[in-house]
C-alpha cells in the first residue's frame, strides 16, 4: 500500500490546482470545472466497469438520473445537508447497481449492451409516470447555496467547483485503490477469461456485480453533483445521449484508466463550447454553424481513435515513453503492481500494461 | 549604466506620447458623438451586456435534436429582425448583438449556455430561451444573477410568478387560455358530439387539457389519449379514439404528432373533426410534415389538401399579403432571411423580436437591467399580436388572446372575432373589441412618450 500516500499526494496537489484555477478564472469556467468533476466521476466508474472487468454499460446515465432525483427527493422534502444527501444517493444507486448487477452478470458483449440500453431508456421515463413525485418533464428543482462563513458576496459557481473537485477526487483515489486491491485484480482475471479466473477460484459472478455496484456507485455520486451543479433534475438531462456520453468520455480517454476519465471528460466538456465559440464567431450561417460542433465532435473522435487507438491516456504514455526512452518506460512504477513483476526493458511490459490499464 | 539609463527615459517619453495620444483620441471621439446627440445625454455603458454602442442578448435555442425542426427557425428570424432595427438606426444608435446557443432541448446543456451567456459574454438579457424544460434549467440562476428573462417561448403558465422570478416573463399566448379558447368553440360548435382528446404527456399537453376541461362538460369527452415526443408509435392512441367513436379529436401536440395523428386516422379510415391547438398547426410546416412522412411509408399524398379544415386558433398576423404586419416581415425576409421559409416560425421570431425592440425602447436611453423589467412592467403595445399583453407588475404572462381560424389551401383563415381570456377556471372568455395596430411604416417600433 504504499502507493496511497502518493495517489493521495496527487489527489491533493489536483485540488489545490484546481482552487487556485476557481480563483483565477471567470465564473463561468468555474461551472465548467463543476460539469467536468461531475464528468470525471461517472466517466471514471464507466471505465473501471468496460476497462478492468471488462462488462459494458450503456445505461449508466440511468444510475445518474438515480441519484440525481434521490437527492432533489432529499433536499426537498426532508431538507437534508449536502454530504449526507450525497452519500444516501450513493447508496441507493448502489442498490439499483446490485439489482441490475445480478441480471448483467449473466449477460455478455451485445446481450449486456441491449439490457443495459433499455435500462437508459426506461428508467428516465419513469419520471412521467409519476408526475406528482418526480415532476414530469418539469423535474424538480434543487436549491444549493455556498455556506454561509464563506461570505455572501462568494461566488456559487466557485463553491460548486470546489465541492465537485473535491467528490471527483474522492471517488478517484477509492477507485484507484480498489483497481489495485485483490477485487481489481480479480476483475482483470474476469476479463481477460473467465473460465481461468473460475479455475483459479475466483467467483466470477460476485467479481461481475462487484464491479456493476461500483460504476453505478459512481454514476450514482455524478448524478447528485449534477442536481447541485445545474439545480434542475429533469429526465431530459438523463437521455440515452447522456450515457452514450459517457461510455466516449471512457473510451476516448482510454478504457480502464483514470487518468483517460479525466481526458475523456475534458474533451466531452469543453470540445463542443469551444467548436461553437469558434463556428458562432466566424459568422457561418445558423443551419451550418449550429451543426458544425457536431460534425467536429464526431471528427475529433475518429481522429483520436485512429491516432490513439489506446485513447487519449495510452497516446500520452506512449508520447512520454517515445521522449524517454524505453528503460524510462518500464521504470515507471504506476504500470508495476509489485516489484518483482516488473520486467526488464523490452516490448512485454507496454502490451501487459496497455492491458491491465494504468490506475 | 548610462545606456541603460537613457533607455528608460526613452521608454518613459514613449509611453507619455503614446498615453497623450490615446487621449487625444478618446476625447475627440468623445466630443464628437456628445456633438453629434447634442439634445441628449450621452450614451453610456448603463449596464452589463450594454456598451456606447451595442446591446449584447443571448438565448438557447434548439438548432439541433428531436425539436430542431420548425423551431431552428425561430432565433435566426428574430436575428433578422434585429439586422433591420441596426441597419435602421438601433435601438437608440445601438446595435443589438443577438448570441443565440444551441441546447439540442437538453436542460444540463441550456443550464450550461445559459451560464456562458451570463457569466462570460455578459449579456445584457436572456430573450427568448426557448422550451419549457429546458428553461427551467435557466430561470432560478437567471433569477439569482438578476438578469432579465424576457418572452421565454413557451406557454407555461410557471413564467408568471413574479415574486418568485421577478426578471422572468412569458410572452406566447400560455396553453391554459388556449384551451380555453378552443373548449369554448368546440362546447358551442360541436354540441352533443363526442370529443376525443390526443395530447402530449408533458406540461404543455396537461396545461391546455386544463384550459380544455374548464370549459368542455366532463360528459362529452370520450377518450383521453396521450403520447410522448420519443414514440412516433401513435397508432394504438388513435385506434382507442375511433373505438370510443369520438368525432371531433382535440390534439394539442408539436407539428410532427399533429402529421402522424392525420396519417394515423387516415389509414384507419377514421376522419373526425380536427381541432388542433396552436403549436402543432402551422400550416406550412404540418402540409410539408404530412407529405414527407407518407413519402416514407412509400405513398404519394398531398399535405396541404390533407390538413384543409383542421380548426385552430392564433396569436400572430395572419400570412395574408394584405396584412401590414405580413409585408414588413416578408420584406425583411427576404432581405435578410430568404433561405428559411416565410412560415409561422418565421413570423413567431420576427413579432417576439419586435416587441423585444419596443421593449428596449421604453426602458430609456442609458438602461440598467431593472430599466427593462420595469418598462415590461408597466405594459407593451400589443404589436404584431392580435390581442393585447397582460404585462403588469402582478402578471408576467404575455398575450391574452387568440381568434380561431381553420387551414384553408395552407393559411389559416380567420373565423370570428378575437377572443380574450385569463388562466382561471371561472375567468371570462370575451371578444376583444379594440383594433390591431398596423405596422409601423418604418418598421421599428417606437418608444412610449
Amino acid at each position: 500500500m504504499r502507493t496511497l500516500p502518493r495517489r493521495l499526494g496527487v489527489a491533493i496537489i489536483v485540488a489545490a490546482i484546481v482552487a487556485i484555477l476557481s480563483v483565477k478564472l471567470n465564473a463561468f469556467r468555474d461551472y465548467q470545472i463543476a460539469e467536468i468533476a461531475v464528468y470525471v466521476t461517472a466517466v471514471a466508474g464507466l471505465t473501471v466497469l468496460t476497462g478492468l472487468s471488462g462488462q459494458i454499460s450503456l445505461g449508466n446515465g440511468a444510475f445518474m438520473a438515480i441519484g440525481a432525483y434521490a437527492t432533489a427527493l432529499l433536499v426537498i422534502h426532508l431538507g437534508w445537508p449536502f454530504y449526507a444527501v450525497l452519500v444516501v444517493s450513493a447508496a441507493i444507486a448502489a442498490v439499483a447497481g446490485a439489482v441490475v448487477g445480478i441480471a448483467a452478470a449473466r449477460l455478455r458483449g451485445p446481450y449486456l449492451a441491449g439490457a443495459t440500453l433499455l435500462l437508459g431508456v426506461a428508467i428516465p421515463s419513469i419520471a412521467f409516470v409519476y408526475p406528482g413525485t418526480f415532476g414530469a418533464d418539469q423535474g424538480l428543482n434543487v436549491v444549493f447555496s455556498a455556506p454561509a462563513f464563506l461570505g455572501v458576496n462568494f461566488p456559487l459557481t466557485r463553491w460548486q467547483a470546489w465541492v465537485s473537485t473535491l467528490v471527483a477526487l474522492v471517488v478517484l483515489v477509492l477507485l484507484a485503490n480498489l483497481g489495485r486491491s485483490r477485487i481489481g485484480r480479480n476483475w482483470r482475471a474476469v476479463r481477460d477469461n473467465d473460465v481461468a479466473a473460475a479455475l483459479d477460484g475466483i467467483n466470477v459472478a460476485a467479481a461481475r456485480v462487484r464491479a456493476f455496484v461500483v460504476s453505478a456507485t459512481s454514476a450514482g455520486v455524478a448524478g447528485a453533483l449534477l442536481a447541485i451543479v445545474t439545480g434542475l433534475v429533469a429526465p431530459g438531462a438523463f437521455t440515452i445521449t447522456l450515457s452514450i456520453a459517457l461510455l466516449t468520455g471512457a473510451v476516448i480517454g482510454g478504457l480502464g484508466s483514470l487518468a483517460g476519465a479525466l481526458w475523456g471528460s475534458l474533451v466531452i466538456v469543453l470540445v463542443p463550447t469551444y467548436i461553437t465559440d469558434v463556428a458562432t464567431s466566424h459568422g457561418l450561417s445558423s443551419s451550418v454553424g449550429s451543426n458544425i460542433p457536431i460534425a467536429a465532435y464526431g471528427v475529433v473522435l475518429i481522429l483520436v481513435m485512429l491516432l490513439f487507438p489506446q485513447g487519449i491516456q495510452g497516446g500520452v504514455l506512449r508520447l512520454i515513453s517515445a521522449f524517454l526512452g524505453p528503460d524510462q518506460k518500464s521504470r515507471t512504477r504506476r504500470t508495476a503492481p509489485t516489484p518483482h513483476v516488473t520486467p526488464s526493458a523490452d516490448q512485454a511490459p507496454a502490451s501487459q500494461h496497455e492491458k491491465e490499464g494504468t490506475l | 549604466m548610462n545606456r541603460s539609463h537613457r533607455l528608460r527615459w526613452q521608454a518613459a517619453a514613449i509611453m507619455t506620447v503614446a498615453a497623450l495620444g490615446v487621449a487625444a483620441c478618446s476625447s475627440s471621439s468623445s466630443s464628437s458623438a456628445s456633438s453629434s446627440t447634442s439634445s441628449s445625454t450621452a450614451l453610456t455603458a448603463s449596464a452589463p451586456g450594454i456598451t456606447p454602442t451595442t446591446i449584447t442578448i443571448g438565448s438557447h435555442q434548439p438548432l439541433t435534436g428531436p425539436a430542431a425542426p420548425g423551431y431552428s427557425e425561430i432565433a435566426p428570424a428574430s436575428a433578422a429582425y434585429f439586422a433591420y432595427v441596426n441597419a435602421n438606426g438601433g435601438v437608440y444608435g445601438r446595435k443589438i448583438v443577438y448570441k443565440y446557443l444551441d441546447d439540442a432541448y437538453n436542460p444540463t446543456t441550456t443550464a450550461s449556455v445559459v451560464r456562458q451567456l451570463v457569466l462570460q459574454d455578459n449579456v445584457y438579457a436572456i430573450f427568448n430561451g426557448l422550451g419549457t424544460p429546458t428553461h427551467l434549467a435557466a430561470v432560478s440562476f437567471l433569477t439569482s444573477q438578476k438578469v432579465p428573462d424576457v418572452f421565454v417561448a413557451s406557454g407555461c403558465d410557471c413564467w408568471n410568478a413574479p415574486s418568485t422570478y421577478p426578471e422572468t416573463f412569458g410572452w406566447q399566448l400560455d396553453y391554459i387560455s388556449e384551451g380555453k379558447i378552443l373548449g369554448q368553440y368546440i362546447a358551442q360548435h360541436f354540441k352533443g358530439k363526442k370529443i376525443g382528446y390526443f395530447y402530449q404527456d408533458d406540461e404543455f399537453g396537461m396545461d391546455g387539457v386544463k384550459g380544455l376541461d374548464y370549459e368542455i362538460p366532463s360528459s362529452m369527452v370520450v377518450s383521453r389519449q396521450t403520447y410522448v415526443p420519443t414514440n412516433v408509435n401513435v397508432a394504438p392512441a388513435v385506434a382507442a379514439l375511433r373505438a370510443s367513436g369520438a368525432q371531433v379529436v382535440v390534439a394539442f401536440s408539436i407539428p410532427a404528432f399533429t402529421a402522424l395523428l392525420k396519417l394515423n386516422s387516415l389509414k384507419l379510415g377514421f376522419n373526425p373533426t380536427l381541432v388542433v391547438s396552436d403549436v402543432g398547426s402551422d400550416p406550412i410546416t404540418l402540409g410539408g410534415l404530412v407529405t414527407a412522412f407518407a413519402k416514407q411509408a412509400g405513398s404519394t399524398l398531398n399535405g396541404n389538401a390533407l390538413i384543409n379544415g383542421i380548426i385552430t386558433d392564433a396569436y400572430l398576423p395572419a400570412l395574408s399579403t394584405s396584412d401590414s404586419w405580413y409585408v414588413l416581415f416578408k420584406k425583411i425576409h427576404d432581405q435578410y432571411d430568404a433561405k428559411e421559409p416565410l412560415d409561422g416560425n418565421f413570423f413567431y421570431g420576427m413579432s417576439v423580436a419586435y416587441t423585444f425592440v419596443q421593449a428596449m425602447l421604453n426602458a430609456g436611453r442609458n438602461p440598467t437591467r431593472a430599466d427593462l423589467v420595469s418598462a415590461i412592467e408597466k405594459g407593451l403595445p400589443q404589436g404584431p399580436m392580435v390581442a393585447p399583453f397582460a404585462y403588469s407588475s402582478t402578471n408576467h404572462l404575455g398575450v391574452t388572446g387568440a381568434y380561431i381560424g381553420t387551414i384553408q389551401n395552407g393559411v389559416v383563415v380567420q373565423q370570428g372575432s378575437v377572443l380574450t381570456t385569463d388562466t382561471t377556471a371561472t375567468g371570462a372568455i370575451t371578444p376583444y373589441t379594440g383594433s390591431e395596430q398596423q405596422a409601423p411604416a418604418s418598421g421599428v417600433p417606437s418608444a412610449a412618450s
